[in-house]
């Protein structure tokens, strides 16, 4: 009965350490999802990092159309447009969107725009050498910016993809993003 | 206890149990906490189904009569989450604790103690999930899937006791679980090789090493609800770099698993009670061993046939839809194998054979509609409605819930020593096989018209179609007290004295006992041919 008893605790740890092992696996499926999503960019996510323009060939040869959407997420309040609905660019080629908001509420509201690309391959080629998206926006309560893109598409694009759509989804992040950003402007 | 079995025990104290109350709480014995577990199901499936009702009341007719949307929600968030982890997983573990130890020649489970726990916590559970619904604001509504940001930015606080209460459920099924591998490593009789255990107990092990692996990343999963909604973490939260859609991937990477964790031991009960009632061996005992751990492995390959509608790119859309398809290959292997057993056998329709006998017609029949909604193209028009609906029920309630009566009435005779009713159980089979099926087909024929799923109201031109549905559901729901009672009778004794075999075509170390089977059974390991 005793080595029953050790063979069973032996088989209960290796089991239990499987159930650890699937718990450390569910919190690793994040950074996993992330890493795949860069690598393969399925999910649309563009970088949020500036890109560098430098000895960037353009390809005069064909012409891709960028289109942009915006929208601001449920109970954010400003108002959020593209001052450009679509460019067509050579890749390679440097081009400038202005997005405008205007805060209408009487808040003062730190805003947070999320890109996505779709078709969602198009987003590894997407370069953005400026973009509003890097940082929080804060707009105090009626003021109105205009917040510039830089871009440029990536020569490697391939072949396929004449076209792709760039979409922002403007969200309220005051709550959770900290005083300091508001004051500072 | 009979005296058949002090004559086979010579020792008089194995038969000493506390009475009342503290036998119960305070017991380690497999049988019962089988017990247990099965009344803790049944209770729950009546539960569960009388949220149902509330459900199919407010569908009766278009517009909003009975209860408010919110209200509605939360029925059919919790009537899942009752059906899944309150129902169908403790009957299956109950079933497990009475039969594997006597299928293997086993005293008991191996962990005894721990066996305990984990049914013991489980009422706890379900008593904070119950009780979430009489807080202000109710209980959780974003149904039994969560999906974030429904289960984040948009409920309420009530939240903090769904994620509680599902970290307790989950507790209870690894341990469960892990007694359940364990025992069958180290516990069977000598001579009980790997290729001579009852199909059972082989779909119970794969089913126990599927819950080790999935129960945990549904733990995590909702861990990350928690925190995001509590604790500022951006898990699923877009806005803080996070993905919601990401949400579904660790969901369905539990979830489809999960529906396998519910239908293997189904497939070993079937696999059981076809023999018997066709008083011939299984046919291609091997090729159902293989079959089933293939089964098991392809589902953790398949998850994202739940999630074609949120713009995956071309190849996953395709290497999920042809590696959904696959599994119907060993499962198909299954349903051929049942019914090449019945072919030229001597077949006699006692209830647990007609059963089983629905099971694999009404299985078969969710298997195809499942194969329907693989195919990506089409899934994007039945995602989400009554289709669905109708797909899982079928597999899961004359699938899973099916095979689970169908084990009760088999096993009954020997746990009670007496024969069920068997007008009772012949009123409680056909009654249940005609309104389940009233009750779910339809589903299909709104499901492909349209109808969204987990909605109060729906447009007028479904309105003959759910009338039908919800008397179906009713049927359904009062057939099951035709079940009660006669649980209730086999639980007074009452019935005719049956013998150690019960069925003249069974086989197995479970029939070898006496009946009804002793409080305490093979303390001497039987020796195995
Ligand atoms: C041939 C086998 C099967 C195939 C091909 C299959 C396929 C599918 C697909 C593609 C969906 C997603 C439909 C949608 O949401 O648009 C689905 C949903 C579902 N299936 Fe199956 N299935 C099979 C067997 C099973 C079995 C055996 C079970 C459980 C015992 C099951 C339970 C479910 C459940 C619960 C859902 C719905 C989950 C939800 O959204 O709430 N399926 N199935
Ligand atoms: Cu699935």
């Amino acid at each position: 009965m005793n080595g029953q008893t050790k063979n069973n605790k032996a088989l209960v740890l290796r089991l239990a350490a499987i159930v650890v092992g699937m718990f450390g696996f569910g919190f690793a499926l994040v950074p996993l999802y992330d890493v795949f999503c860069d690598i393969t960019g399925i999910n649309g996510k563009t970088r949020n990092t500036a890109a560098s323009y430098d000895f960037v060939t353009v390809d005069e040869s064909r012409l891709v159309t960028v289109e942009f959407i915006t929208r601001t997420n449920s109970g954010m309040p400003w108002e959020f447009e593209a001052q450009t609905k679509r460019v067509k660019v050579h890749p390679g080629e440097m081009a400038q969107v202005d997005f405008y908001v205007r805060n209408p509420s009487s808040r003062d509201i730190i805003g947070q725009a999320i890109p996505s690309v779709s078709p969602g391959t198009a987003a590894l080629y997407l370069n953005k050498t400026e973009c509003f998206c890097f940082n929080q926006q804060p707009l105090l309560a009626g003021q109105e910016a205009l917040m510039p893109m830089k871009f440029y598409v990536d020569p490697q694009l391939p072949e396929d993809i004449h076209f792709f759509t760039l979409s922002y989804t403007l969200y309220d992040v005051t709550a959770t993003s900290s005083e300091v950003a508001m004051n500072n402007k | 206890m009979s005296t058949v079995a002090d004559d086979l025990h010579h020792d008089d104290h194995h038969d000493h149990k506390p009475s009342g109350i503290k036998r119960w709480l305070y017991t380690t014995n497999h049988k019962d906490i089988g017990t247990l577990y099965l009344w803790f199901a049944f209770i729950m499936f009546l539960i569960g189904g009388a949220m149902a009702m509330v459900i199919r009341a407010e569908l009766f007719q278009p517009g909003l009569q009975i209860v408010d949307p919110n209200f509605f929600n939360q029925m059919t968030t919790v009537h899942g989450l009752i059906m899944v982890f309150g129902a169908v997983m403790p009957a299956f573990t109950g079933l497990a604790n009475w039969m594997v130890p006597l299928m293997i020649g086993a005293p008991d489970m191996a962990l005894p103690r721990m066996n305990n726990w984990s049914f013991w916590i489980l009422p706890f559970a379900f008593l904070i999930l119950l009780s979430s619904l009489f807080l202000e604001g109710g209980g959780p509504n974003f149904g039994w899937t969560f999906y974030a940001p429904l289960s984040t930015t948009y409920s309420n606080d009530s939240t903090a006791l769904f994620v509680f209460s599902v970290h307790i459920m989950g507790a209870s099924s690894i341990m469960g679980a892990i007694n359940v591998i364990v025992t069958i490593f180290n516990m069977r009789a000598p001579g009980m090789t790997w290729m001579k255990m009852p199909l059972f107990v082989w779909t119970w092990l794969i089913t126990a090493f599927l819950l080790i692996a999935v129960m945990p990343v549904l733990a995590g999963a909702v861990t990350m609800v928690l925190t995001d909604k509590f604790f500022g973490t951006s898990f699923f939260d877009a806005a803080g770099g996070g993905d919601p859609v990401m949400f579904q991937h660790i969901f369905w990477f539990f979830g489809h698993p999960e529906v396998y964790i519910m239908i293997l031991p189904a497939f070993g009960i079937i696999s059981q009670i076809v023999p018997t009632f066709s008083r011939k061996p299984l046919f291609g005992y091997s090729s159902m061993v293989y079959a089933t751990t293939s089964i098991a492995l392809l589902s953790f390959i398949v998850w994202a046939h739940h999630m074609f509608t949120t713009g995956m790119p071309l190849f996953a859309e395709m290497f999920f839809m042809f590696a959904t398809m696959l599994i119907s290959v060993p499962t198909g292997v299954k349903v051929f194998n049942w019914v090449a057993t019945m072919w030229r056998g001597a077949i006699s329709f006692e209830v647990p054979m007609l059963f089983a006998l629905a099971f694999i017609v009404l299985f078969t029949l969710g298997g195809f509609s499942g194969l329907m909604l693989a195919i990506t193209p089409v899934d994007f028009q039945y995602h989400d409605t009554y289709f669905v609906v109708a797909h899982f029920h079928y597999v899961l309630v004359t699938g899973a819930v099916f095979s689970i009566m169908a084990a009760v009435y088999y096993w009954l005779p020997k746990w009670t020593g007496k024969m069920y009713d068997e007008t009772l159980a012949k009123w409680h089979f056909w009654c249940s096989l005609i309104s389940v099926n009233v009750l779910f087909f339809p589903m299909h024929f709104v499901g492909l018209a349209g109808m969204p799923r987990r909605i109060p109201d729906y447009s007028l031109q479904f309105a003959d179609f759910n009338q039908w549905i919800s008397i179906g559901g009713f049927a359904f729901g009062l057939s099951q007290f035709i079940f009660l009672a006669l649980l209730l009778k086999a639980c007074r004794k009452e019935g005719e004295p049956v013998s150690d075999k019960v069925w003249d075509g069974a086989e197995g170390l479970e029939w070898e006992i006496p009946s009804p089977a002793p409080y305490h059974t093979f303390e001497t390991p039987p020796v195995v041919k």
